[in-house]
Order: structure tokens, then sequence, then C-alpha cells
């Protein structure tokens, strides 16, 4: 069976539906309309330069090609990680907690599962490569930014309980730990609540597209299922990292909350 | 400036020595406590007496050396050195939801519950919930869950300024005990003349670059120097 192939009518047909919500929303004055089609905009010219970018590289297979593109989507969701936080951190370790969380949970996930599951040859194949690489980063991308945002945010919220506990004593591990808790929850609910869902309130994306794309549907319940688990491990383990990481960061040695480290708010960036 | 507290030139062993302590623009400063010496400390609104406390605890940075023992504070690990040299902060924070888990009970729950009365509360306020305590209360418990970590320093931040006469008197009484049983020295933040006079043997007034030693612990001297410091 072959994909329904789209033609342009069929895509603005779509697309005038967006341009209608905006319209409605620019009449009722609900806001939103322009940035709505912006984002729609932006959408539609990054797809289609991704789109003739893998079409390039699946014809050029070539390890380094590979990796170019795979660290260009990682700094780019390193630095979305950061964009994302309401009070971020100073300096490059900003970019750093975000960039490091991202390639614990993609990066080397995606490696592992090209040459430990995968098995193709080459085990870089871009036709699974970089789409495995773009779900992970895309997927776990989200638990990673709420857990940094809620982190920075909290121990800004709460300076004074933090001290509190450290002039009774604690160590930094103690006096953080209700926080940490508290970002590992942030950063996980909502994988944890898509993974009960999937299936019966949503049918996955990629699923849906490998279906679509003529799939059997048992053998595209199985990719789902891997890529979930991925996602979920992924997930975890970078909202583990950067907990950890901001943790380290927001205290010194002498185990002094040092908030001097954030930035101050900038109050026109949303 | 002047001598300073510590009333004996040898220094003994267990004092809390403050040397050449710089924060911010303000400092140096050099004082001591002895064991068992309660130490006022006053000083205009803004003039750093919060801050040089938040010092002495590693809380912030700064430059110089505090000793406890003939050691400096950066010899202790962070923790240890702030469970010796506990500071009370004026406005107590509270994380649990009970009070009693705020608590520890090194040597028992008799200790705690010991120490509940002899500042005017029952057993049963282990199980109150923290939302409900009034600021006054608070400020005694909080007084209470420092000095069952049994520190040898205590540096207090206006701990009294939200309590009636009674309580306040309670607190300085349990304050006073936990001092002679344990040989505790303390540094007293504190606005109330009357307060400093009742408990301080030596007084301190901040000013950005030195500590002025009060000789004589009369209610009289130290408002007229209060007073000549203000502006």
């Amino acid at each position: 069976m072959n994909v329904a192939v789209l033609s342009a009518l069929d895509l603005s047909i779509a697309a005038a539906l967006v341009v209608l919500l905006a319209l409605l929303s620019f009449r009722l004055k609900l806001g939103l309309a322009a940035q709505m089609l912006i984002a729609a905009l932006r959408m539609i010219i990054q797809l289609l330069l991704v789109g003739m970018v893998l079409q390039f590289l699946f014809a050029n297979s070539s390890l380094w090609l590979v990796i170019l593109i795979s660290m260009v989507m990682l700094l780019a969701a390193g630095r979305e990680v950061r964009s994302r936080a309401k009070r971020k951190i100073r300096g490059p370790i900003g970019y750093g907690v975000g960039v490091g969380s991202m390639f614990i949970s993609s990066f080397s996930i995606a490696v592992l599962a090209l040459l430990v599951i995968l098995q193709q040859d080459p085990w870089y194949e871009p036709r699974y490569a970089i789409p495995f690489l773009g779900m992970l980063l895309g997927n776990t991308m989200t638990g990673i930014a709420l857990a940094v945002d809620r982190m920075t945010s909290l121990f800004h919220e709460q300076k004074e309980a933090v001290e509190q506990r450290l002039m009774l004593g604690e160590t930094k591990g103690e006096a953080g730990a209700d926080i940490r808790r508290d970002c590992m929850r942030a950063g996980m609910i909502p994988l944890i609540n898509s993974m009960a869902a999937a299936g019966l309130v949503s049918l996955p994306g990629m699923m849906t597209g490998q279906i679509l794309g003529g799939t059997p549907p048992m053998e595209a319940v199985k990719y789902q299922l891997l890529i979930m688990f991925l996602i979920g491990a992924g997930t975890g383990f970078g909202v583990i990292c950067s907990i950890l990481m901001i943790q380290n960061h927001l205290f010194d040695e002498r185990h002094r909350l040092r908030l001097d480290r954030l930035l101050p708010l900038q109050p026109r960036n949303r | 400036m002047k001598e300073p507290v510590s009333p004996s030139s040898s220094p003994d062993p267990d004092q809390l020595i403050v040397s050449g302590l710089r924060f911010g623009s303000q400092g140096p400063y050099d004082f001591s406590l002895a064991p068992g010496m309660c130490c006022g400390l006053s000083g205009v609104s803004g003039s750093g007496k919060t801050l040089l406390l938040r010092a002495i605890a590693d809380l912030d940075e700064h430059q110089g050396e505090c000793l406890l023992n003939g050691i400096s504070s950066s010899a202790y690990p962070a923790f240890e050195w702030r469970s010796r040299v506990a500071l009370v902060p004026a406005e107590s924070r509270w994380w649990h939801e009970l009070v009693g888990d705020h608590l520890i009970y090194r040597d028992g729950e008799k200790r705690a519950v010991d120490l509940l009365v002899s500042c005017g509360f029952g057993a049963e306020v282990l199980n109150w919930q923290v939302q409900r305590l009034s600021t006054g209360e608070k400020q005694r418990l909080s007084v209470v869950r420092a000095l069952l970590r049994e520190p040898s320093v205590l540096l207090l931040d206006e701990i009294g300024s939200s309590l009636d006469g009674d309580s306040e008197l309670l607190l300085e009484q349990m304050l006073m005990d936990y001092r002679r049983r344990r040989r505790a020295s303390i540094l007293w933040v504190s606005h109330s003349p009357g307060q400093l006079a009742r408990v301080a043997d030596t007084l301190l007034v901040l000013h950005p670059d030195r500590l002025e030693a009060v000789q004589e612990v009369s209610q009289n001297q130290f408002a007229q120097k209060n007073q000549e410091v203000s502006p």
C-alpha cells in the first residue's frame, strides 16, 4: 500500500483552517492571531528546509554529516531549554545545563538504540538515526525544560526556607531535597500521563504516521513502544542530570545558596 | 577599636574569635566571645547587623576569619560549622506540615518537651500545624528548634520582636538556662535596650568600619549610645 500523495491544494485547505482561526481570534479580540500566523509560517519554512536536508542526507549517507546535523539539533535543543526557563542561569553553564541534559536524554539514548537495538548497516543509517534523535530531542525537551524552569524558580522563591535549613546545619543536598523531588515530578508527570493515556485517549503521532504510511498496526505498535521506552528513560535521565547540575551550580563549596548565579528577571521577555 | 569583649587575656579553647571580618564594603571587624558570654549587638537599621551574623554563620561570601576551638570556619565542613554556630533569623521558615517534624530529638523526645514547656508550650505543640502558628509562636519555636541541635554559639537576630512581655521573658530565661548549662556564647541583635540590659554581659554597637564596645551595661547608657548613632 502506498501513501496518499498530498498536493499543494490539499495542504492549502488545511492551512486555510489556521488562517480562519487567526481571523476569528482577531475578530473576537482574543489575541494571539499574529503569533499564531508567525508560528505557522516558521513551521512551514523550517519543515521544508528539514525535508530538503533529509533528502540530501539520505542520498549521501556519511557519518560526519550525521554527526554535524545531530550537533546542530542538540545545540538548538539546549538553547531552547534555557530560553524556556523564567529565571535563567548566568553564563555558559546556563547553556551547559540544557545541552548536557539533552545530550544524556537524547544523544546517548539514540546512539544506544542504533547500536544495540536497530543494528542497521551502517549503524548511523540516516533514515533511522535522524528521526530517532529528533523524536527523542523533541519529546524529552519538554520535561527537561519544565524541570529546569521549576528548579531555578523554586530556589528563588524558597530562598529563605533553604537558607533556614542551612542555618540548622543541613548540607546543600538535604536543604534542596524537597525542591529536587518537586522538579523531578514536574519533569516526569507529563510523560507518565502520556504513557498512561497512549492508545486510549490518543494515538501517538509516530504510530499514526507509520500506519498512514502503510505499516501493519502491530509493527507500528512495536516501534511506538520502543520509542516510548526510550523517551521515558531519556526524559528521566535528562531531568536527573539537569537537577544535579543546577543543584551543584546554585550552591558553592561552602554550601551557600548562590542566587547571584541567576540572571535577574527581564520583564519584557514574556 | 578598644579591647575586644573577651574578659580574660588567655584565649579559652571554646571561644569564638572573629578576626578581620569583611563583607560588602563593611569591616574589618574583630571581636571574640568567651564561652558562656552573652554579647548584645546594636546599631541603626541598615547598619549590617544581619549581614554580620550571616557572615559569621558562613552563609555569605566574606573575607577574614572566624575561629571556634582555634579552628577556622573554613576547616570545618560547612554544615558542621553552622550546626555549632547557629543563626536564628528574625523571620523563621518552616517546610514540613507539623511542628514536630522540624525538631530533632537527639536525646529523646523528653528534652524537646522540656524546652517547649520552658518557653510556655505544652507537648501537644509537636502535632500542631505550622500553618496555624502565630508569628510570635513561630519565633519561640524556632529558638527551640535551634537549641535542640546543641550549638556552642548562638547568633540571634531580633528574635523577640513579635513577642508580648511574658513570652519575651520566658524566651530570655530559656536562652539563659541553655547558655549556663551548655556554656554556650550568644551574640544577640536587639533593638530593645531593656532586653539587652537584662541578658547581655557586654554590648557592641555596629558601625560601617568598626565595632564599638560599650563597657558598662546599663539601660540608660545604652539607650544614649543608640541615640548617638541614630541619624
